[in-house]
Order: C-alpha cells, then structure tokens, then sequence
C-alpha cells in the first residue's frame, strides 16, 4: 500500500518535473527577449491568474469569463450526448439504418466544426445559439461513432442470451445493449469532453461573442496583451485536465469489468 | 417410461456456404423424456450446437417439428441454455446474472419471491459467498456454475448445455457433472445436453443420441442402463464408453450386446 503510493508520488513527481523545466525555460526566455509581446514573463501571467476575481481588460472577471465558457461547453456537450448516443443506439443496432446513414456521417465527420461558422450565424444568428451549434457539431460524432462501435463489439452471446430468455427487443436494448457499450460510450463522452472545448474557444473568437474565455483570448491578442492570452491557456488546460481525470475515474469506478470475463 | 417433453421430428438445416447450399442436419428424430438427461454425441460439425439452437428458438429449422408436450402455459416449452462459454454478463453481480431472467416481463417475479429462488439456487450451486461479487472474479468452474444456475431460475421445461464443460479442467469438469446430477435429483429437471466427450455422456446420460457425419442423421440411440452414481472405472463404464466412441467414429460396432 505504501509502496504503491510512493510510485504514485513518484510518477507525479516526473510529470511535474517536467512542467516545472518548461515553466523556468520559458522564464528563462522571456528575460532574455525582454519583449511583452513575444513572451511575456510568468510573473505577468500568475499576476493576472491570482486576481481572478478583478475585471480584465476592463471587461468581465476571469471567473466570469470561465464560467460563461463552461456552462456552453456543458450545455453543448449534453445536447450532443442527448442526440447522438439514441442515434448511435439505433445505428449500431440495425444494419439497415446504418446502410442509409454511413455516408452522410463518414462524409461530415471530418468537417472542422468551425467551418460551420457562417452558416451558424446565418440560422441561429450572432451569439450564444451559434456557439452552441457549434459546440455540438464538434462534440456529436465521437460520441455518435463511439456508440456505434460499442454497440458493435457486444458480443453476440449475451444478446443470445437475452433472447433465449425471452426478452422483448426493448428489453434486450435496455439491458444488453447500453450496459454492454457503455464503456465504449464512456470513452466517446470524453473524448467529446475536449473537442467541445476546442470548439467553444474557437466559437468564442468569432464576431459577436462578448465573453468567454475564447473571447477573452481575442481580445487581448487585439490589446497585444500576451500574459492574458497565456494565463487564459492555462485555465483551458487545467479545467480540460480536471475533466479528463473526472472521466477516468469513473472509468475505473463503473466500468472495472471491462475486458474481462 | 415417462412421457417425452420434447420430440423432434425429420428436424432438417441447410446452410448456405459462398451460395452452395451445403446441408447440416438431414432429419433428426427423437424424443427427450420428463426427468431425463440425453446427451447428444457426434463427429465435429456434425451440426450438434445447431441443433440444440433449433430446440433453444436461436434458429429456424428448415423442416421438420418440434414438439413440446409439456408447455408451460405460454403454449411454447420453456427452455433455457447453458454454452460452452459461460456468456454471463460481466457488469452485473452474480446474483443480477442469476435473476437476469426474473425480470423480464415473459418471466416476471415478485421481488420477494425472486429473492428466494435466487437464494435457493446460491445455495444449490454453492455460490453464496459470491453473491455480490462481479463474474471476473470467480474461476472458470464457477463461472460456468453461475450460467447453469441463472438457467435454472426461470424453472425450464428443459435445460439445454451446449458443451457445457468443456473449457474446464477435469476435475473441475467432474465437479459440475457430479452438480448437474443433483440439480436433476432435487429439482427433476429435464436436460438435453452436447458434448463431445464419451466419459461425460456415459457418466451423465440415460440415453445417448449419437448423430451421423454430416449431412447428419440419428445414427444411434443408446440406453445407458447403469445406477447412478456411476463409477468410470467400472468394467461395464469402460465397455459402453469405448461403444459409444467407436459409434462416433463411425466405425462398426464391434462390441456386440
């Protein structure tokens, strides 16, 4: 137990290290340059990390800012999971659906969300719906092509197990099927996780928006105000971070069986 | 003699192999009795499993009927299948798996009631301890015991095993043979069980269906007249396990009755 929890500490402690070598080169770096607009010393960017709670820029607080920011990942994130897991339910379960709607899915998957933009402001106007629109673009096909492949990988057994048991389609859906992928289902929300950031920053720095930690970003890159733009970075990476972990951890905690029998 | 709960009449299956059709079962006729065990025997791809599908409801025959006397009011016989890989669901405990069927809506149980049959079939199958562990946590033998128990709570009309044993060591192996001829004692269960293994089916079997090479057929049916409990190093054991094998072989009866 102790020995366990030593490698622990010790494992953090390499990852850590690592930070720590960057964060002193880039010091290193930025007294050298001495240029605020090509890299701006760490002290500037905690200074602005430290006092989250004071207008930036003269604008909303970087409290403010990140909870706008989160609170349209979130929403985005679970219209997105709403729609595309019963989808990819239905798809994985019949090859019939799944004949008709392979080819749109495969021919809009690799679209970059951003591109689209325009047509997002076209329909739902500048502004908060935009975004989001945006957001669940990004966010619906891992989850979408997550659940199909869980639905997939179940094994044939367990279906012919709950048939010979007399189970009605809905039954053998509710108690096979979703169980059974939810692992895979799992790993398709948290991937979505982080692509529903990577969206919602990008969203944020087109027209329109007037906070949010995308916007922030923007605007201070207008102000040449790089320790803004950094300590904003930061907080992307640390709340991804804290997602991802959250998602790992319930990895462990529900899905223990997974892959074994 | 009991009546039969199940008879099978000129059962035939054709497969479709690269749009040859290539037939599996040729007319397989014969009948399984109340409290009976009859192991079916045959060459490898003999069409045995498929069989046992058919009887299961997991396949179509392609003619041929299926009789069942003994319904349960549903008018289908209740049957419920063991296979050969113990198939339990891995994110439910072991007593979920075993109440699995309960909840279904064809088989729904009072939660109360449900309880004590799951509770009677722990006890039965010694797993009680196990209750609320996970499946990945039990041994192959266990496993397998979980499967014929969850099975069994449904109360069958007929307990079909697809090889049920054959993934477990021997000794292992003996223990749940030994276990499923309890489970026939105490709950008078009818099973109709695969296998390939001749000890098994003499150790278990009142009959033994020996089915022909492929296109196959019923080559032969064998009574199997000795007491229970049955000794495999008993002279008349060895006798009937070698005619069983050569039967399977396909090789003539040399061991003449």
């Amino acid at each position: 137990m102790v020995l366990i929890l030593k490698k622990r500490i010790l494992e953090y402690g390499k990852g850590l290290a690592i930070i720590v070598i960057f964060l002193l080169m880039w010091e290193g770096a930025a007294l050298v340059i001495q240029n605020n607009y090509i890299l701006p010393p760490l002290g500037e960017i905690f200074a602005v990390l430290l006092h989250p709670f004071e207008p930036v820029l003269g604008g909303e607080t970087l409290i403010e800012n990140t909870c706008v920011s989160l609170k349209e990942v979130i929403t985005g994130f679970l219209i997105a999971a709403a729609l595309a897991i019963p989808s990819g339910l239905l798809i994985g379960w019949s090859p019939a659906v799944r004949t008709y709607f392979n080819p749109v899915i495969q021919t809009l998957r690799p679209v970059p969300p951003i591109a689209w933009m325009p047509f997002a402001i076209a329909w739902f106007g500048i502004g908060l719906n935009s975004v989001l629109f945006i957001i669940v673009t990004g966010a619906f096909f891992p989850i979408l092509i997550n659940t199909v492949d869980g639905v997939n990988g179940i094994r044939r057994r367990w279906i012919e197990v709950s048939e010979m048991l007399h189970a009605t389609q809905y039954e053998q859906i509710r108690t096979v099927v979703v169980p059974g992928a939810s692992p895979v289902i799992w790993t398709g929300l948290r991937v979505s996780f982080g692509v529903a950031w990577m969206c919602v920053v990008a969203a944020e720095m087109l027209p329109g928006t007037s906070a949010g930690l995308g916007f922030l970003i923007m605007y201070a890159y207008n102000l040449g105000q790089l320790q803004v733009i950094g300590a904003g970075m930061i907080i992307i990476g640390v709340i991804g971070l804290g997602a991802d972990t959250l998602f790992r951890a319930g990895q462990t905690r529900f899905f223990s069986w997974q892959g074994k029998e | 003699m009991m009546d039969p709960v199940l008879t099978l009449e000129k059962i035939t299956k054709a497969f479709a192999d690269n749009g040859e059709v290539c037939p599996a079962l040729a007319g397989i006729s014969f009948d399984v009795r109340a409290h009976e065990i009859v192991c079916i025997m045959g060459p490898s791809g003999c069409g045995k499993s498929t069989l046992l599908r058919i009887i299961g409801g997991l396949e179509q025959a392609d003619s041929g009927t299926v009789h069942e006397e003994q319904g349960n009011g549903r008018g289908s016989l209740s049957a419920a299948m063991v296979f050969q890989d113990h198939a339990l669901f891995p994110w439910l405990s072991i007593y979920e798996n075993i109440v699995y069927g309960l909840r279904l809506s064809a088989q729904k149980l009072p939660e109360d009631e449900m309880k004590q049959r799951a509770e009677a079939l722990l006890a039965l199958t010694h797993l009680d301890a196990f209750k609320h562990s996970l499946p990945h946590q039990l041994s192959g033998g266990m496993k397998q015991r979980v499967s014929v128990a969850r099975a069994l709570a449904i109360k069958p009309d007929i307990l079909l095993m697809d090889e049920p044993f054959s993934a477990l060591d021997t000794f292992t192996r003996r223990e749940l043979e030994d276990e499923v001829l309890r489970i026939r004692q105490e709950m008078k269960t009818t099973i109709l069980l695969v296998t390939h293994n001749p000890e098994e089916a003499v150790y278990l079997a009142d009959r033994i269906v020996i089915l022909s090479p492929r296109p196959s057929v019923v080559a032969a049916i064998l009574p199997v007249v000795l007491p229970q409990p049955r000794d495999p190093a008993n002279s008349e054991f060895i006798r009937i396990r070698e005619q069983v094998t050569r039967l399977v072989q396909g090789k003539p009866d040399l061991v003449q009755q």
